[in-house]
């Protein structure tokens, strides 16, 4: 048997109550010996109780505790949840209480990872679900749901009966070439329905992008010299924005300082010189890592102060980063030789210019455009890549209709790019083809 | 005492008898009538998409359906010649009365093979092995393997109308008890359906008013050995018809009186293979359905009507038929009927076709599941081919999906079991560009020498033809254009885009209008027809071809992944209960076959990979 886990189901940090949620099969048992009120063993399925949870004589917390018996359960395990009164100290007590009781610290994900083994739900489900408990955002938690309601799903599975009625054809053209009623699609015919799929396909892509940005949070890159100002604009901002995270060590991020809600998007300000600390030398601008952050980061800021007049290193420093993610802003005064560079005056020491700042980070993604509730995300790096695939082999038979390569050599990308979709959405019917092909079509001897 | 005992003589009977005689065991074909061996009670055509192909995998293994029908058809035409090489398939009009008649004179020359009359009813069985069959009169034939090939003869019902007959095709007798008798030693029987149009008299058929349909004018055979003998000029023709309003109105009328519709068959017919009742009433906005006609033999007065199978009584029958323009004053010479018939269930058989619950015990045909000539011949060779290397106690021989049709019916069938009959098709091939009409003596003639099926001399023109391809394949490699005036006045000509100086034939050849049939407008590849296709077509496709054949190679990997045979479902934790049942089910030999069981997931073959690794290669 699976072990029975447990973890806290709610955010840890401030909130009226807390949820920890033990599935498995002994996670009644389990609860049932920290618990003081009806026996949970004997209570009905979907019922809940109201108690105390005890360590030895001690009581913990006044709890409510919800028993749901396999096998309609999230899992399809027994589960149990208990609903404390918050706090960071309690609830992490009676997580620790649980531990000793013979649960197991669930792994992230698991839970949805058991409903999805134990076929509860789909592919595209379980990674909603994950987006959604890895959701930092207002924005980010809206797209989660979305995808649970099936989105991708629907329109994944309209351009799969498009390339499935087009497979269809083909085949039964191929199987039944004498039906002379059946339309015989050519690739003329085939061309414009790839151009649409083909064109939804960048849409989803697109959107995708977005949806990484919704997800993930924009990252923020503040380069410049030494002392030009980079630390005053980082704590302007977070101090404005009540900053929800300080000093997170970066886990595929370098550094990020701090991060901030702007239009309900998470910003991740990195501040490179976070990256020079640690040299002893203070080098050129150019070095290996803060390329790479300045390369990694979707808007960076590049910071310079007049004061000491514009050196030829600053130059170079604009000059490298990409005109549709770059923002200038000049602390104190004015670029003297100024070269057509748009940018923003402003002065840290009395906050000119930082709400334009903002302003400009919000312009240059087009955050304000982007509506989390009307698009088709593809969050996630699997399906990204999945759609990739798809697009990628959609091109190929595109490119072999142009070479004019026998129909049934263009399937061989169409059915590639239909296996794709299909496993972003993880569904599988046997024979779907032949089913196709005999429902759509009317033969046989 | 026989080694082989092969019941049924139908396409499946005689491949298998055929096979087993000639790998050199002791064979006996029971049939019921010596006149019916090789009878074809439905269509008059072999081959056709897919199962053109199999005729050819037939052939060049060392079967005799290919030809067979070689000898004796009168017309025939290569399906899909525009559509791209791997789904061209030959198809032609076998002569019912030819066909039999050359089939049972080339089992005859086998001095291996008895052919006798007797319908058998039940099996000798002890321990689980089987040891003979037992005849309707109580006769004994006793054998150490037995090759059930019985069609739709199992308790076989004809229906038309309301009127249903225990009997099979022709009026012939049914077998009453022998499905009974092996559903007695464990094994499901199924009750399947199928069905056949009308015939029609020649002299009553206005053939005027029909459209024409000819033959190729190309010669073609099925067959690797024999070169075309007919008359290219003297084909038969067939033509096409449709149904009008009028025969849908009456069929509409009638519909509940039809054995289908009133509820008078039990069996599960073919899905691909719909009576006329069905096509209209599932396709109600047709305004019509094309049918055919097809001359049934040059001896007889009789013509098929292909599309036009129904259950309906005789007299409704008559009504539908004469609504049709042609045919407003036919004489209808055997009316439509359904025919409902007992079979296995597939799933209790191996890929070597023998039975997992009865020992040497083999089926082909229409009784695992499956219809058609010839998807039954390729069985029927496969379990001929199997049971005497059983006998002879060697490796059997499996053909994978990557190698033949016949590999793939096989692997759906005891994978996935049938739920109605079973009928290839190319869409069911995964590997489809590699399972070609042209090259199935280059995927398993080879196999079928090894076996004995094919002789010292096929095996050379096999060798010599693997030879004239490298050569070829090299000599278009190396050579290089040179953009002469000759050879620009024909590309101008064509109107193609010139090929620059120095380009070699073979990149030349990669283009789609490329063919050798132009270069040797101005050049001299002196090859056979075949050699060129072939090299033609592996230029052509490669990107494709290299593609199918590392998927195949990926494929065979996992294949070699085998699953003990003592495996114990119940104790794989976690995995699915609807893919553990399926799986206890099929018992599949490898991983990749339990990945192709419908219900099993790619998570469960994960679970079950890991399951193996952790049990069975604990000491590894």
């Amino acid at each position: 048997m699976e072990d029975t886990i447990c973890s806290i189901a709610t955010s840890v940090g401030i909130g009226a109550i807390s949820i920890i949620r033990v599935s498995g099969e002994k996670a009644i048992a389990i609860v049932n010996k920290i618990f003081k009120g009806k026996n949970l063993e004997n209570c009905l399925t979907h019922t809940i109780h109201y108690g105390y949870i005890y360590e030895k004589n001690e009581k913990i917390d006044e709890v409510l505790v919800s028993v749901m018996r396999a096998p309609k359960t999230y899992t399809t395990e027994d589960i149990v949840e208990i609903n404390t009164h918050g706090g960071f100290v309690t609830t992490n007590k009676i997580l620790e209480l649980l531990l000793e009781n013979g649960c197991r610290l669930a792994e992230p994900g698991e839970f949805t990872k058991r409903a999805f083994l134990n076929g509860r739900i789909d592919l595209t489900q379980a990674e909603s679900v994950n987006d959604l408990i890895l959701a930092k955002t207002d924005k980010a938690r809206d797209l989660a749901l979305h995808n649970l309601d099936g989105q991708i799903k629907r329109k994944i599975n309209k351009i799969c009966t498009k390339l499935m009625d087009i497979m269809a054809n083909i085949e039964v053209n191929i199987d039944y070439p004498e039906y002379e009623d059946i339309e015989v699609i050519t690739n003329e015919k085939v061309l414009p329905i790839l151009n649409v799929v083909k064109k939804e396909l960048e849409d989803i892509l697109a959107n995708s992008k977005n949806g990484k940005l919704i997800k993930d949070g924009i990252d923020v890159a503040i380069v410049g010299r030494p002392n030009v100002g980079k630390s005053s604009i980082l704590n302007h901002l977070l101090k404005e924005d009540k900053a929800i995270v300080t000093n997170i060590a970066g886990t595929t991020r370098d550094i990020v300082e701090g991060a901030i809600i702007l239009n309900g998007f998470l910003i991740n300000l990195i501040d490179t010189a976070g990256l020079r600390k640690t040299k002893d030398v203070v080098e050129s601008i150019g070095v290996e890592k803060s390329k790479d952050v300045m390369h990694k980061a979707d808007v960076v800021i590049a910071v310079l102060n007049n004061e000491e007049g514009i050196t030829k290193e600053d130059e170079e420093l604009i000059a490298s980063i990409p005109v549709e993610k770059r923002i200038v802003f000049v602390n104190k005064s004015d670029i003297k030789n100024n070269r057509k560079i748009n940018y923003i005056k402003g002065n840290t020491k009395t906050d000119d210019g930082l709400d334009t700042l903002k302003k400009e980070i919000v312009n240059k993604l087009q955050l304000d455009k982007i509506n989390s509730k009307d698009m088709t995300y593809v969050a996630n790096a699997r399906q990204i890549d999945l759609i990739k695939k798809t697009f990628a082999s959609i091109e190929s038979a595109l490119s072999n209709i142009d070479s004019n390569m026998p129909i049934d050599i263009v399937e061989i990308d169409i059915n590639n790019a239909w296996k794709y979709l299909k496993e972003i959405t993880g569904e599988v019917y046997e024979d779907e083809l032949i089913n196709t092909l005999f429902s759509n079509f009317c033969v046989g001897k | 005492m026989f080694d082989v005992i092969v019941v049924g003589g139908g396409h499946a009977g005689c491949e298998a008898a055929n096979a087993c005689a000639k790998m050199g065991m002791k064979t006996i074909l029971l049939t019921m009538n010596k006149n019916n061996i090789a009878d074809m009670p439905c269509n008059p055509s072999i081959g056709g998409t897919a199962k053109g192909i199999i005729v050819r995998e037939i052939d060049a293994l060392g079967g005799l359906m290919g030809i067979v029908a070689d000898l004796t058809h009168f017309q025939i035409k290569m399906l899909n010649n525009s559509k791209g090489p791997a789904v061209r398939s030959l198809r032609c009009q076998a002569d019912k009365k030819e066909y039999p008649k050359k089939m049972l004179e080339f089992l005859s020359k086998n001095k291996n093979l008895t052919i006798e009359e007797g319908m058998v009813e039940d099996l000798v069985i002890e321990d689980n092995v089987v040891k003979g069959v037992i005849l309707e009169q109580g006769q004994k034939y006793y054998s150490k393997a037995v090759i059930l090939t019985t069609g739709t003869y199992l308790k076989a019902n004809i229906l038309i109308g309301s009127s249903s007959k225990e009997e099979g095709p022709h009026g012939e007798k049914r077998s009453n008890h022998l499905s009974d008798n092996l559903k007695k030693y464990g094994l499901n029987i199924i009750r399947l359906k199928t069905g056949t149009p009308p015939r029609i008299a020649k002299n009553s058929i206005d053939f005027s008013v029909m459209q024409e349909e000819e033959g190729d004018n190309v010669y073609y055979t099925f067959s690797h050995d024999i070169k075309p003998h007919y008359d290219i000029n003297k084909q038969q023709k067939c033509y096409l018809l449709y149904t009008n309003d009028k025969t849908h109105q009456i069929i509409n009328e009638h519909l509940k009186e039809s054995a289908m519709y009133g509820g008078y068959v039990t069996g599960v017919g073919p899905r691909y293979c719909p009576s006329i009742e069905d096509k209209v009433v599932r396709f109600k906005d047709k305004p019509r359905h094309q049918l055919f006609l097809e001359p049934e033999s040059v001896h007889y007065d009789e013509w098929y009507l292909q599309g036009f199978s129904t259950s309906m009584p005789t007299y409704v029958q008559e009504q539908m038929v004469h609504s049709l323009k042609g045919l407003e004053h036919a004489v209808i010479t055997k009316y439509a009927y359904a025919i409902e018939y007992d079979a296995i269930n597939a799933l209790q058989i191996t890929n070597t076709l023998e039975n997992k619950v009865i020992e040497n015990l083999f089926t082909a045909g229409q009784i695992n599941g499956t219809s058609g000539y010839e998807e039954a011949a390729g069985q029927g060779l496969m379990a001929g081919i199997n049971a005497a290397l059983k006998l002879q106690k060697k490796e059997p021989l499996i053909l994978k999906r990557n190698e033949a049709y016949i590999g793939v019916l096989i692997d759906d069938l005891v994978t996935k079991g049938v739920k109605d009959p079973y009928r290839m098709l190319t869409s069911r091939a995964e590997f489809r560009l590699i399972l070609r009409h042209d090259n199935a003596d280059l995927r398993l003639r080879e196999k079928g020498y090894k076996i004995g099926l094919i002789s010292d001399e096929q095996e050379q023109r096999l060798r010599k033809k693997e030879e004239d391809i490298q050569k070829l394949l090299e000599e278009v490699k190396n050579k290089k254009i040179k953009l002469n005036d000759a050879l620009k006045k024909i590309f101008e000509e064509e109107e193609l885009l010139l090929p620059q100086n120095g380009t070699s034939y073979a990149e030349l050849l990669k283009r789609p209008e490329i063919s050798f049939k132009l270069l040797n407008k101005f050049n001299d590849f002196n090859y056979d027809e075949e050699i060129l296709e072939q090299v033609e077509i592996e230029l052509k496709y490669s990107g494709y071809i290299n593609k199918a054949l590392k998927e195949a190679k990926k494929l065979e990997k996992i294949e070699e992944k085998e699953i003990p045979d003592d495996i114990d479902y119940q104790k794989i934790k976690n995995m699915a209960s609807e893919a553990r049942q399926k799986l206890q089910e099929v018992r599949p030999k490898t991983i990749a076959q339990a990945s192709r069981i419908s219900g099993v997931n790619p998570v469960d073959i994960t679970i079950l990979a890991i399951y193996l690794k952790k049990e069975y290669n604990k000491n590894e």
